[in-house]
């Protein structure tokens, strides 16, 4: 049920709702006591500071990364920056780890992408399907996993056992597949393919991959775009799995290489501490590289805002 | 559903067996598509789930996991006499508690507050602001803490300080829990308020009218028409977070740590990681997740049981 109403949300031609609006400021002041007007100032008083508590901290991250290091490590910069200057950003982007793990990072954000958009629609498609024999014991199978897991160290071991310990597969392969996107990626098969369009196709003789290609992925996308954004910002912000699997330093991932740098911070003699030196460049620094690692994740973000929705309101329609 | 999908698995019985094998046949690209996917949940999901046998083993490599002798509940038992298993089970339940008290209303009377707002451009504004935090990494959510609270800094020590606070909460035992709490409160509220929005997009524009003519204020519209509404959406995203409990997030108990602040922010997920991975004990760890995860299931299985008994909705 929600799902029907989300989409004629989201598809809702532009002009319909400025057509409702008059009608709605109509019967707003009909409705409106003052009882109801003292309300509404507590909701934008509620939302306006819920606003602000979210927006501070990050405006202030981003006019510190802007500010010079004197004026970060002084404590002196609040929302807007002090002694405007780009040199934290140049340090930042100058750093060999920094860059290194960059790199690395949009690697598994791709790779991992691609892996695990496709292993999804390859079980969850099937999945969809009521002719697949044993389709309640392979959904069951599924969703077990969301409610027990084997754990840390028995997940370990089959890593090692496979070899995969300090391979960059380690970061791709053990989380392939996400139970909650299978769920996801199933309903909306089930919901939004026309049943006609598979009998249509059937009389035209197409096997059940050729539909899957021509005619279920195209009529996807939205899907697909969720649920790339979903195991690509998860890939991008993870590091436990780096943290337990690998060892060498240059296939760290980009979150690993910032929690040396900004958590933990007393990394002994490596290269880094000697380029994070300097205590208030260092300070500096931080700001920066938070903005700098963030700023992939803000670009995607319009479309993730947009797509996200939809995905939650997929996902809350039980399967 | 279930009741309608057995009677017609009655009905259907004989004509199924038969069609079966044609079904196989026809439809044998299914199966193929399927065997990747398996191989997966076979081998990183229900493999490690068998690992769990070690346990109740006395693990060494040389013998292997189904070589090593059988110790029973050994591990279990020594890691109860450590007096350390009650701090941490002691941990894990406040913190996950004290996080599902603060951080579950909090969505829903955003999506309530969100839903009366009719200038488009502040609602909005609010949801593309509050969305945004979910996006950013655990690493860099503790960093800002981190960076913000830093007493020489950071410009939150300061507020702290003007409140007479003690402004250096991170190094402070008693705070690691609000700190935990409340940052994981910025990180994902706006976000988990869209399940309640969506919920609240569907209720029956009819009810609203009919409230409209009763000449119900809008405090009397939210309580009778759209908390009834979402009544069911609450109730699952309310078991979902119970089961949750114990499966508390390694990650950023992980990175809030210091020396200063372990007394309160050890949990069970950061002690098997240092006795599995970092003392190499892989029986214990093994023993303490395997305690953790069925507490857990147990939880969300009692939840369940009793959310569908007193309202009738549940997972499942």
């Amino acid at each position: 049920m929600t799902l029907t109403t989300a989409t004629r949300t989201e598809s809702r031609p532009e002009p319909e709702p400025k057509a409702r609006k008059p009608k709605r400021r109509r019967s707003a002041q009909v409705q409106d006591t003052p009882v109801d007007r003292v309300f509404m100032v507590g909701v934008y008083v509620l939302l306006s500071t819920f606003l602000l508590v979210v927006l501070v901290p990050l405006l202030n991250i981003v006019a510190s990364s802007l500010s010079s290091p004197a004026a970060v490590s002084g404590g002196r910069v609040f929302l807007w920056p002090v002694d405007f200057t780009l040199i934290g950003y140049e340090a930042v982007l100058g750093n060999e780890a920094i860059l290194t793990g960059f790199g690395n990072s949009v690697f598994y954000a791709v790779v991992g992408t691609v892996v695990s958009v496709t292993m999804t629609v390859m079980i969850a498609y099937p999945l969809s399907r009521s002719e697949l024999v044993g389709r309640r014991i392979f959904i069951g199978g599924v969703l077990f996993t969301m409610l027990f897991s084997g754990g840390l160290i028995p997940t370990y071991m089959v890593v090692r056992a496979l070899g995969l310990l300090d391979t960059r597969w380690a970061l791709i392969l053990p989380a392939a597949i996400g139970a909650w996107q299978v769920l996801i990626a199933m309903t909306f098969f089930r919901s939004s393919i026309p049943g006609e369009l598979y009998e249509a196709a059937q009389l035209d003789g197409a096997s059940d991959l050729r539909f899957l290609w021509s005619v279920v992925l195209p009529l996807s996308k939205p899907l697909l775009a969720v649920i790339a954004l979903m195991y690509g910002i998860g890939q991008w912000n993870s590091y436990f799995s780096a943290l337990i699997y690998l060892r060498s330093e240059e296939l760290y991932p980009l979150q690993l290489v910032l929690r040396d740098i900004l958590v933990v911070n007393n990394s002994g003699g490596s290269n880094l501490a000697d380029q994070l030196a300097a205590k208030q460049m260092a300070d500096l620094m931080k700001f920066s590289l938070i903005v700098v690692s963030t700023v992939p994740v803000l670009l995607v973000y319009p479309f993730v805002a947009r797509h996200f929705t939809k995905g939650v309101m997929l996902g809350s329609v039980k399967g | 559903m279930t009741a309608a999908v057995q009677t017609r698995a009655a009905t259907d019985r004989v004509r199924r067996r038969r069609t079966r094998r044609r079904n196989l046949r026809r439809h044998w690209q299914l199966y193929v598509l399927l065997i990747l996917p398996v191989a997966y949940f076979v081998t990183f999901q229900y493999v490690p789930m068998a690992n769990n046998v070690i346990a109740f083993k006395d693990y060494n490599v040389v013998q292997g996991i189904w070589g090593s002798p059988w110790t029973g509940f050994d591990h279990f038992e020594r890691f109860f006499a450590n007096p350390v298993a009650w701090d941490l089970i002691r941990n894990t339940l406040v913190l996950s508690l004290y996080g599902f008290l603060a951080g579950f209303p909090i969505p829903i009377i955003l999506a309530l507050a969100l839903n009366e707002v009719r200038l488009k451009f502040f609602k909005r504004t609010v949801q593309m602001v509050t969305y945004a935090p979910h996006f950013i990494s655990t690493v860099i959510v503790v960093s800002m803490l981190i960076l913000i609270f830093s007493p020489r800094i950071g410009f939150m020590a300061d507020v702290l300080g003007f409140f007479g606070m003690n402004a250096n909460l991170l190094a402070d035992p008693d705070s690691f829990r609000h700190v935990y709490v409340w940052s994981d409160v910025w990180q994902t509220a706006g976000y988990s308020a869209i399940i309640f929005m969506a919920a609240l997009a569907g209720i029956d524009p009819s009810l609203y009218e009919a409230a409209r003519l009763d000449g119900a204020s809008r405090l009397r519209k939210i309580w009778h028409v759209d908390l009834p509404g979402i009544a069911p959406t609450v109730v699952v995203v309310m078991i979902l977070s119970v089961g949750s409990v114990m499966a508390i997030g390694f990650e950023k108990a992980f990175l809030l740590q210091n020396p200063l602040n372990l007394s309160t922010s050890e949990i069970i997920a950061t002690y098997t990681y240092k006795i599995g991975l970092l003392n190499a004990d892989f029986s214990l760890a093994t023993a303490v997740g395997l305690f953790n995860s069925v507490i857990n299931l147990i939880l969300l299985l009692a939840v369940n049981t009793v959310s569908k008994r007193v309202t009738g909705n549940g997972l499942w």
